[in-house]
């Protein structure tokens, strides 16, 4: 019995519909963003595996560009949080409902 | 088959990171349900000839985004827990029909054809540091030239964000 990359596939896809499901459950913005994260990595996971599959490097060279791209999209993220969090003392985006800063 | 003894163990540990990270009250705990999964799939990476890829797995997500994850939590308050009623009546049931159709439809369409083309016959790619800067500084020189122009993008970005606190008026 061998792992092919088909068994990281299947992984990455429950991964990244668990990612899914907390971003679309969770009203917390702070795990609301740590889902994003899991979807990203359920993602990077397929790409390595196919890139193992195939023989081929430039799945993990994908990965490196998604991991640059993913730290700056969390310092970003962060501190609009943050920056909300000032001036409206909560992380809930359902209070966050209305447009009026 | 030592392979499908450690795919398993740490295909768990990842499934249950992500359902502490999903189901957590506290984000403290789903920080580290986090930190799990990204453990994990850094093993993953080292079991699919990631190496270097699985070094920085473990050093920017574990180390360094996981640690600016805590340190917004500790900024913003650990004990403010989430009101478990939605605003919109049928929210979870909706989500939870939406997953499992989702994880469905993903395995269904997968079934036949998971990595489309030719399997390598030489097994995987040499993923060292020496492989993977050559690909990096040669082929795709550009692209990693512009990820440093994001990259300064996103830190100025950010301190122009945080200053913005002096000049705005809280209501």
């Amino acid at each position: 019995m061998m792992v092919t990359p088909a068994w990281y596939m299947a992984l990455a896809a429950v991964l990244f519909t668990l990612g899914a499901s907390g971003l679309l459950l969770r009203r917390n913005a702070l795990v609301m963003f740590m889902s994003i994260e899991l979807m990203l990595n359920a993602v990077n996971l397929t790409f390595v595996a196919a890139g193992a599959g195939l023989g081929n490097l430039e799945g993990q060279v994908a990965v490196v560009f998604v991991m640059v791209v993913a730290a700056a999209e969390v310092v970003v993220g962060l501190v609009i949080i943050v920056a909300v969090f000032r001036r409206r003392a909560t992380a809930s985006v359902d209070e966050l409902a209305e447009m009026r800063g | 088959m030592i392979e499908v003894i450690v795919f398993v163990i740490f295909a768990v540990a990842s499934v249950t990171g992500a359902l502490v990270m999903l189901a957590a009250r506290n984000p403290v705990h789903s920080a580290m349900g986090l930190l799990l999964t990204l453990f994990s799939v850094a093993v993953f990476y080292v079991m699919n000839a990631g190496h270097f890829i699985a070094a920085v797995q473990v050093i920017v997500y574990a180390g360094a985004i996981m640690t600016l994850f805590l340190f917004v939590i500790m900024l913003i308050g650990v004990d403010r827990s989430e009101d478990p009623t939605e605003r919109i009546p049928f929210q979870r049931p909706a989500v939870i029909g939406l997953a499992v159709g989702m994880v469905g439809l993903l395995i269904a369409g997968g079934w036949f054809a998971w990595v489309p083309g030719r399997p390598s016959a030489a097994g995987p790619p040499n993923g060292t540091i020496e492989a993977l800067s050559e690909s990096l500084f040669q082929s795709w020189i550009l692209p990693f030239e512009v990820t440093s122009l994001l990259l300064i993008i996103a830190s100025v970005g950010t301190i122009a964000m945080a200053q913005f606190r002096g000049r705005k008026v809280d209501m």
